[in-house]
């Protein structure tokens, strides 16, 4: 489904598109006695949207906060582009041209959706702290640089008329929308969605679905997506990894993944052997 | 329809950029500005500037300071008093030690002093939060009364502990000292407040104002799109510290001229400092300088009803000013948690509506 894309680099990132961006070795988590993931080596190559299913609880959303440095695991490497990983703090990764939504909304409730995408900016704002407070000359004209490629975002995802509504005041399906916004706002080269189409009705659902394809045929973007709706899993997705109870049960593409006898059972629920 | 944006449309993000978008709010405040810079001073006499608008130029700068950390970054501080007196004591330093320092530097420097310990006092907000960050920041208020009182250098070994502030003139005006004339102390200050209230405005609808803001909201999504938490809580807690020790130094220099640290820098000006904040409004200039309008006013305005309207004696309309004070913070508190500020948005939005309901 990407064949009609001309092959991206993304500037400065060295990575072609087909090679391995992101890869993950025998990565293992616990939370005390709570193993989250145990033992998961998988990989997203550049350009593709790899999905990452599994029943509640299967550790999906512990593997990218895993991914983008938030947790650190116990055991195991994860090789960015080329090279092994030390550990690192989020901001570091967003710096690396990571970012991510949540599978809870985490905007920033008393800003302006604005407000919230020029926040996804920030670190590509230089202008120091004396030019901020004169709010005029190279920092003014930095604001307006960087309110134009956000006014594009904001085109883009056609949430014109909400521009400058306090987040908190809009319904969940656009908080969604405006979370993905912020996060294209920061012009990643590999973008983490958490359970990005939760608790949306079939059209919102399907808006979501074609912008997600749009950032990433246009923007040439990686895409890692945690869904539990298959049939959107099953459309979108070039490669599906599947878990279950913190183990890796299956991983290829969508129809190899939706036959896995495994994968079947995890999702029916049939009981572990041991 | 006299307040509408309708037919002022924006062409540029630049315009649209702008600190007061809206033209009718553009005029009102370079009208207030030219009243209150060119006709207020030749009005104005020792009472109303003892009174009524010294108090209200100095808090509302601490107000502004201290909203920039509570209101903006979300962080809690309890410590306003400690710092307001950590710039009051570094200024009396400088004068003593430097006196040929502009009066004008040495209100600065003292705010550059105070942002320095702000910092190390904000350096425990990366671990801790709420409740826990507002018991340290108590700390803090403690020991910087209980060490600018004990330590003599910095009250120059004198024999009350008390500081007294040598006169200084700019352009050639006292401004300092009993000698000096109240159009003078009300312009020093004033222009400071104006000043310092344009460059926090800018500040907060910056990058820096953004990043603080996220902080504030969700700090763990700020952190994931690149905000360093430590940094930008500490660039907060300097930032607000250097507007409240300004505070602090001119309310010694300028306002009282003589000060007993324990008298003037003790707790309850930490806690007036953060009602004006929440009663004028959390994460709003303009309502940090209406919280301080209404905090000084109110107490001036309930005893002059109380003793001269309805002849209370003044002990006993003291007690019961407090007693207002209280009910009317718990009020407010309840009524409108957003302060005075949503308050007067609210009554902006109806008027734009105005003649009709909805
Ligand atoms: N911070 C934490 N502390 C303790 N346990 C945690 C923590 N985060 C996750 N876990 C545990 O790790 C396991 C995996 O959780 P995770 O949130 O990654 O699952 P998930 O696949 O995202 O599930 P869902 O589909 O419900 O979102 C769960 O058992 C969860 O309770
Ligand atoms: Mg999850």
């Amino acid at each position: 489904m990407n064949a009609f894309v001309e092959p991206a680099t993304m500037p400065g990132s060295g990575v072609t598109k087909g090679e391995v961006l992101l890869s993950v070795a025998n990565v293992s988590l616990a939370f005390g006695g709570v193993k989250a993931i145990t033992d998961i080596s998988f990989d997203i190559r550049k350009g593709e949207i790899r999905a990452i299913i599994g029943p509640n609880g299967a550790g999906k959303t512990s593997m990218l906060n895993v991914i983008n440095g938030f947790y650190h695991p116990q055991e195991g490497t994860i090789t960015w582009r080329g090279k092994a990983r030390r550990k690192m703090k989020p901001y570091e990764a967003a710096s690396q041209g990571i970012a991510r939504t949540f599978q809870n909304v985490a905007l920033f409730k008393g800003m302006t959706t604005l407000d919230n995408i020029m926040t996804g900016r920030g670190l590509a704002m230089k202008k120091n702290f004396l030019w901020q407070c004169l709010h005029w000359g190279p920092a003014l004209k930095e604001e307006i640089v960087h309110r134009h490629r956000v006014e594009e975002i904001i085109d883009f995802l056609e949430i014109q008329a909400i521009r400058k509504t306090p987040v908190g005041r809009l319904p969940y399906g656009l908080q969604k929308r405006v979370e993905l916004a912020r996060a294209l706002a920061m012009e990643p080269e590999l973008l983490l969605l958490d359970e990005p189409m939760a608790g949306m009705n079939l059209e919102e659902k399907e808006d979501m679905s074609r912008f997600i394809l749009d950032v990433n045929q246009q923007f040439g973007t990686t895409i890692a997506l945690i869904e539990h709706d298959m049939g959107v899993v099953m459309d979108l997705s070039d490669r599906v990894v599947v878990l279950d109870y913190g183990r890796k049960i299956a991983d290829g593409i969508p129809e190899e993944v939706q036959k896995n006898q495994d994968v079947i059972d995890a999702y029916l629920g049939v009981p572990h052997e041991e | 329809m006299l307040y509408r944006e309708a037919g002022q449309f924006k062409t540029t993000y630049d315009a649209d950029q702008a600190i007061f978008p809206i033209a009718q709010d553009r005029w009102a405040v370079i009208a207030f500005a030219a009243i209150a810079f060119l006709v207020v001073p030749f009005f104005v006499n020792d009472y109303w500037t003892n009174a009524v608008l010294l108090p209200l130029l100095i808090y509302g700068l601490a107000a502004l300071g201290l909203n920039i950390l509570v209101g903006y970054c979300g962080q809690i501080s309890l410590g306003t008093g400690g710092f307001m007196a950590v710039g009051a004591f570094a200024s009396y330093k400088l004068m003593t030690s430097f006196p040929e320092l502009n009066i004008a530097i040495v209100v600065l420097l003292s705010g550059g002093a105070t942002a320095l310990v702000g910092v190390m006092f904000g350096l425990p907000s990366l671990r801790i939060k709420g409740f826990y960050l507002a018991v340290a920041t108590l700390a803090a208020q403690f020991f910087l009364v209980w060490l600018f009182n004990k330590v003599g250098w910095f009250y120059n070994y004198s024999a009350t502990g008390q500081i007294s502030v040598p006169e200084r003139s700019i352009f050639g005006l006292v401004v300092t000292g009993p000698t000096a004339a109240p159009w003078v102390k009300y312009l020093f200050c004033l222009s400071f407040l104006a000043l310092f209230g344009l460059i926090a405005k800018n500040v907060v609808r910056g990058r820096i104002g953004r990043n603080w803001m996220a902080i504030r909201d969700m700090d763990i999504a700020a952190e994931l799109i690149g905000v360093r938490p430590l940094q930008t809580k500490l660039s907060a807690f300097a930032f607000s510290s250097f507007y409240v020790g300004m505070a602090g130094s001119l309310l010694f220099t300028i306002y009282l001229g003589a000060i007993e640290v324990t008298e003037v820098f003790g707790i309850n000006v930490s806690f007036l400092v953060l009602f004006m904040v929440i009663i004028g409004g959390l994460g709003s200039i303009l309502g940090s300088f209406l919280g301080a309008t209404f905090l000084v006013l109110m107490p001036i305005f309930l005893k002059n009803f109380m003793v001269d309207g309805l002849g209370l004696l003044p002990v006993l309309a003291k007690h019961v000013e407090i007693l207002l004070m209280g009910l009317l913070i718990m009020g407010f508190l309840i009524v409108e948690p957003h302060g005075l500020a949503r308050m007067w948005q609210i009554l902006k939005e109806k008027f734009r509506l105005w003649p009709f309901p909805y």
